[in-house]
């Protein structure tokens, strides 16, 4: 049996990790390294509640801090910085060493940063509490606010800083919002709902330059014009935090490689949550996952192997993203849907999409309509599918299709 | 302040202070009840929050919404009568005594 197991990370994956060790009955040390000033904290939030709010952080922690002290889970506040594979040891910024019987690499996705000509430290990112709780602050005086990005972040801080009354103007390089990853239908429900709450959607342009001007800013797009602006916010995308297995010569894609059991090329040494690229079940083929879900299912998975139960991860993917009054939730993934199924009316207010891929249910997107969404966990976690027609079939209660 | 008294699956009972305007789920979370595990924190997404309301206490809270209903259906947990998100159940002086019952899984 391990003795020890360190973790680095103390985002979702991390936190969830030490918490099902303990449930699954490990007694060994567990050590969680924390690199930033807080309690571990949730994500979600900050993009959404944290900002509309007081500002108080302990709104965000995942447990108290006495929770850690009566598991016997040591927080470590520091950042790692080496590992040594062959010493069983991670090296921290303090110059400290941790030793391990089994490492756990849950060290998350760091934004992406926008590179362009100008005032780019005046950039805004909604990445970490930090970061919130300026953004935070800077939403009260009711800046014009331009956003970076249609994807989820983007849309949600949107919808946000509509919300406290903000002018926001929304660029995105591609022709629909969340395009990488919803459907064409349910990007054209959001841009209505976005739209008809007063956000500005400018397609197809990037920035090219922002000039400081007396009052606020200039972003000049790459379609020549020029939007003015107090506040600055991107969200284009993150990059996982691969920088730790790559020293350690462990093999990396578009992320921490793991195998089906989520193991790397080192036997001591798993990867759980946003950082990983792994054999994906559901989308038969490599994938890495951003979302909450990915990253507890991930830890509950090695933490089950760790205490003697192994199994390989196939926990069917879900995803929530509320944006405004809008509840989007989307279960399975719909890479290479060939075929779309509407459910529900999309010039009203609740709708949801079915997603085929050679005749099979792949993925629902749903928006306001929380028991299709719940009917698609069912059925897709089962591995099962739902014939088109009935899906179709608007007098046909999709609940008494789950047995 | 208001108290809840979670009671576990081996019917073990803790008393709870649970302040005006805090969730059911956030004073489990809060003070170490290892039943509830509000992976989503809160957001109605998850349903392991999921408890069993006393059945003289049933009464006494808002009525749930459709969506509150449709994550119910997922619990882990046989889904009874009496089954609530306990992150929906936001205390009040009028709930003070409110006993819920934690049911054997979450996930």
């Amino acid at each position: 049996m391990i003795s020890s197991v360190v973790i680095v990370g103390a985002g979702h994956a991390g936190v969830q990790a030490a918490i099902s060790l303990r449930q699954n009955g490990f007694e060994g040390a567990i050590k969680l390294v924390n690199n930033e000033p807080y309690l571990p904290y949730q994500r979600p939030p900050l993009s959404k509640a944290y900002l509309k709010g007081a500002g108080d952080p302990n709104t965000l922690a995942f447990r108290p801090a006495q929770f850690y002290a009566d598991q016997r889970i040591e927080l470590i506040g520091d950042r790692a910085i080496a590992i040594n594979r062959a010493a069983h040891a991670v090296r921290l910024a303090s110059g400290e060493s941790l030793s391990y019987g089994h490492l756990v690499l849950a060290t998350g996705a760091t934004h992406r940063r926008l590179s362009i000509a100008g005032a780019t430290a005046e950039i805004a990112y909604v990445s970490n509490l930090l970061e919130a709780e300026a953004l935070r602050q800077r939403l009260q005086s009711v800046p014009r606010t331009l956003v970076i990005g249609a994807g989820f972040i983007g849309l949600e801080f949107a919808a946000t800083a509509r919300s406290k009354g903000a002018k926001v103007d929304v660029i995105e390089l591609a022709t629909r919002v969340m395009a990488r990853a919803v459907t064409p239908e349910m990007s054209h429900y959001f841009q209505r709902k976005h739209e008809i709450a007063g956000i500005t959607f400018h397609f197809g342009v990037q920035i090219e330059q922002i000039v400081q001007e007396t009052d606020g800013f200039r972003a000049r797009l790459s379609d020549g014009r020029d939007l003015a602006a107090d506040l600055i916010v991107a969200g284009i995308g993150v990059q996982p935090n691969i920088d730790l297995a790559v020293d350690a010569g462990l093999s990396t894609a578009s992320g921490i490689v793991v195998d089906a059991n989520l193991l790397t090329d080192d036997p001591d040494i798993s990867a759980i949550g946003d950082c990983t690229f792994f054999p994906s079940v559901h989308a038969h083929e490599g994938v890495r996952l951003e979302s909450v879900q990915n990253a507890t299912d991930q830890a509950r998975c090695i933490s089950a192997r760790l205490t003697g139960k192994p199994h390989p991860y196939a926990s069917l993917p879900w995803f929530w993203s509320d944006q405004g009054e809008e509840k989007l939730q989307i279960a399975g993934l719909a890479v290479g849907t060939d075929r779309t199924v509407l459910r529900g009316d999309p010039d009203g207010s609740s709708f949801s999409v079915f997603c085929y891929k050679a005749g099979k249910l792949i993925a629902v997107e749903s928006v306001n309509r929380a028991a299709d969404h719940m009917v698609g966990r069912k059925v897709l976690g089962a591995g099962k599918t739902i014939d088109p027609e009935v899906v179709a079939d608007a007098n046909v209660d999709l609940k008494r299709m789950i047995a | 302040m208001p108290n809840v008294i979670y009671v576990d699956s081996s019917d073990v009972q803790r008393t709870i202070d649970v302040a005006d305007g805090v969730s059911v789920m956030q004073g489990a979370v809060a003070n170490g009840i290892d039943g509830i595990v509000a992976e989503c924190g809160g957001n109605a997404m998850c349903a392991t929050c999921h408890v069993y309301v006393d059945e003289a206490d049933l009464a006494r809270l808002a009525a749930m919404t459709a969506d509150e209903d449709a994550l119910l259906d997922g619990a882990a947990s046989e889904r009874r009568e009496s089954s609530r998100l306990s992150c929906q159940i936001v205390m009040t002086a009028g709930l003070d005594g409110l006993v819920v019952h934690l049911p054997e899984r979450q996930v």
